[in-house]
């Protein structure tokens, strides 16, 4: 009996999540009585939403295959922290990473002061650049970390049987870089792809106009500027067609895994210019590293200074945050646990939506019974689980097969079962891939500016919503003393999950 | 006593066959060729294993149970401990899943002490030499207190010194407690020294144990083949 009810709980993980995504997908699906016209507006969205989602993806790739090649052949000093903060725009707050971005690319940028010395006009941010800008800051490391994982698993004795025929440069890239990368480099698209095309706060901030809308900031602008909710159920339709089409190409590609870690390794090789690496390597270290530290010279000043809304926020932030690590992880642990192969793709269904989509069909089904800003905090904390859950999984089952295939025999023998189990084997070994997840789950949820835009009324704000608004007022001193607060929230919560995960747990 | 009844153990293309019984308190020495199957038939008595066939104690059949659930302990080649507990936690296992009370906490540090461990009992496995872990798994074996015990070369890594003094252990615990020992080993010599009865593995077969002086004299063909003369 205990056992029957034991077998249940990952079933009913499953359940919740299931209902989650697509309860919301069915209200969207409902209210705008399936797929109908657009108008030209909406066409234009979605030309739009393919257009920069394909650019970013094919700029993100391009750059990142001279960069990866040269982190891939060079050792130098500095190198582990460069790999380290590749990983780093995926747990900063997108809002955060624009604030910086604008301060060095921005009309009034670092950029745009140095072009004014030579008499050149200040850059112009708005628009397409802006969002592709924003886009390769975000995907150019990922597509870095997934080229280098692909570079390292070349065996070294090409490049030493390379070395001893003298290869010309081009006959080694053609003999055996280029057969590695026509495998990875269309994968590694293909997720910022998908990425991309539910891009909501770049555009938000960035884009917007009738020549910059995502369909995701469209549903967001019928939904709050327009008050048309059938509109924005429509085009709640036509995200989930596209990211639902993506996410099913996506599947016909195998794509590449990036490891969490484990990019040490430099294999030896005796080809390539010094100085053309070093280019590379510097500028993808300057592109990450100046819009960092303009958040923090411009956001130091003013972070005593902030107004009490903004720590209000910053309350609220966290305690989103927490919500959603404590309900990604009671989720993720028995989906982890569960050896039943369909439970990865209980994950997945998580990155197929979008939290806009989402957001409204959430909308359409509380708005009936309450006021949907009277739960615009937890439906956040909700919808950031759910979007974190994919991670999370990814980070779990592995280690959870491995500790099965390690130790489940002596567990077996010792008539270790349930919470035994768990308590005496698979918690005390799970600790560090827990720690990791938490502190995964609670970054983005902090730096989140997605359904929250949806739900908030005038009062209530999380941090990044607080921020947005803000630099909407054009209060730029205040924005940045918040940017960095969310800046050191984020990655302080992520560390001490992550630590906590690490401290005197053995391996 | 312990009883195979038409043993069978089919797995892709290998196939293993046993159907004889060996008495309470004996000790079983099962050599063979690796990969002959001496693994697979522990395994196979563990409930690790799918068979067909019976495998009955004093005349129950355990094939329904699993395999923490039979009358059964377990040595393995490897990870017999969890290295995230410590010593004294990981032989409290056999005792309680739970909080340990005071007298089972006193049960755990006479075993402990009874395989010569006294003052370890906080070292993790990591701060444990292997014969020293070898020693704390043994010592749990003794707590979990079943009557059949299934030793898969759980001595292999350590050196022949060590591997005897270990056999000699565990010879003189399980005649403190009259448990049966199954014990798989490649060396004729540790069967010679440790086992009243061998069973012989030999072309898919596990052979019927026969008395170790006697099948020592009088070597069988499937003894012969596996010294090599």
């Amino acid at each position: 009996m205990a056992d029957r009810l034991r077998g249940l709980i990952p079933l009913i993980a499953a359940a919740l999540v299931g209902a989650a995504v697509l309860l919301p997908l069915a209200a969207v699906i409902w209210r705008a009585g399936g797929l109908s016209p657009l108008d030209g507006r909406s066409w234009d969205a979605v030309w739009f939403t393919l257009w920069q989602a394909a650019l970013s993806a094919v700029l993100s790739v391009g750059l990142a295959v001279p960069v990866a090649r040269a982190l891939a052949r060079r050792r130098f000093r500095g190198r582990s922290a460069l790999v380290a903060l590749l990983g780093a725009p995926f747990i900063l707050p997108v809002i955060v990473a624009i604030l910086g971005l604008l301060a060095v690319f921005g009309q009034k940028g670092w950029l745009s002061d140095v072009m004014g010395l030579f008499g050149l006009p200040a850059v112009k941010i708005y628009g397409l650049h802006g969002v592709l800008l924003a886009h390769v800051f975000f995907n150019l490391p990922l597509a870095t970390r997934l080229l280098l994982q692909g570079w390292q698993d070349i065996p070294a004795e090409r490049f030493r049987v390379a070395a001893t025929l003298n290869l010309r440069p081009w006959t080694m890239f053609r003999l055996i870089e280029w057969p590695m990368l026509r495998r990875i480099a269309p994968g590694a698209a293909m997720v910022i792809f998908v990425i991309c095309l539910s891009s909501f706060a770049v555009a938000l901030t960035l884009g917007g106009g009738p020549k910059a809308t995502t369909v995701e900031l469209a549903i967001y602008q019928a939904f709050r500027f327009d008050f048309d909710i059938g509109k924005a159920a429509q085009l709640a339709v036509v995200q989930l067609v596209l990211a639902g089409g993506a996410a099913l190409a996506a599947m016909k590609l195998t794509l590449p895994e990036a490891g969490f870690g484990g990019l040490d390794r430099v294999v030896p090789r005796w080809d390539g210019s010094r100085i053309v690496d070093g280019f590379w390597i510097a500028l993808v270290a300057l592109f990450l590293l100046l819009p960092l530290a303009a958040i923090g010279l411009r956001g130091a000043g003013a972070i005593a200074t902030l107004p009490a809304s903004v720590w209000y926020a910053a309350l609220y932030s966290v305690a989103v945050s927490l919500g959603a690590v404590a309900v990604t992880l009671v989720l993720a642990l028995p989906l982890a646990l569960s050896r039943r192969k369909w439970i990865e793709l209980v994950g997945l269904m998580g990155i197929a939506s979008s939290p806009l989509v989402l957001g409204t069909g959430l909308y359409l089904m509380i708005n009936p019974f309450i006021a949907p800003w009277d739960v615009a905090l937890p439906v956040t904390a909700a919808v950031n689980a759910v979007m974190a859950l994919p991670f999370a999984l990814r980070i779990l089952r592995p280690a959870a097969a491995q500790i099965e295939a390690e130790h489940g025999r002596l567990a077996d023998s010792l008539d270790l079962h349930g919470w035994a189990r768990l308590r005496w084997l698979m918690l005390p070994r799970l600790r560090r891939p827990l720690g990791f997840a938490a502190g995964l789950t609670g970054a983005l949820a902090m730096g989140d500016l997605g359904v929250i835009t949806m739900f908030a009324d005038p009062d209530t704000a999380t941090l990044p919503l607080q921020m947005y608004r803000l630099m909407g007022a054009y209060r730029m001193e205040q924005a940045a003393g918040a940017a960095l607060l969310l800046l050191i929230l984020s990655f302080g919560l992520f560390w001490i999950f992550d630590r906590g995960g690490r401290i005197n747990a053995d391996t | 006593m312990l009883t195979l009844e038409g043993l069978d153990i089919v797995q892709d293309d290998f196939r293993l066959t046993a159907d004889w019984s060996v008495p309470t308190g004996a000790r079983v020495a099962i050599i063979g060729p690796s990969g002959g199957g001496k693994s697979t038939l522990l395994s196979a008595i563990s409930g690790f294993a799918e068979a067909q066939g019976k495998v009955l104690w004093n005349g129950a059949p355990l094939g329904d149970l699993a395999p923490g659930k039979r009358p059964i302990a377990m040595l393995f080649q490897d990870q017999n401990l969890f290295p995230h507990l410590t010593a004294a936690q990981n032989v409290g296992l056999a005792l309680s899943q739970g909080r340990l009370t005071k007298a089972q906490g006193q049960r755990v540090g006479l075993a402990l002490s009874r395989v010569g461990l006294d003052g370890l009992e906080n070292r993790k496995p990591s701060q444990l030499s292997g014969g020293q872990q070898s020693r704390v798994a043994l010592a749990r074996v003794l707590l979990q207190d079943r009557p059949l015990w299934l030793l898969d070369e759980p001595f292999a890594a350590l050196g022949p010194g060590l591997r005897s003094e270990m056999l000699a252990l565990v010879q003189q615990i399980a005649a403190e407690v009259g448990a049966t020992i199954l014990m798989v080993t490649h060396d004729p010599e540790d069967a010679r020294r440790f086992a009243d009865l061998v069973v012989v593995v030999d072309q898919g077969v596990a052979l019927a144990p026969r008395d170790t002086e006697d099948l020592f004299a009088n070597p069988d063909q499937a003894l012969r083949d596996y010294l090599g003369h």
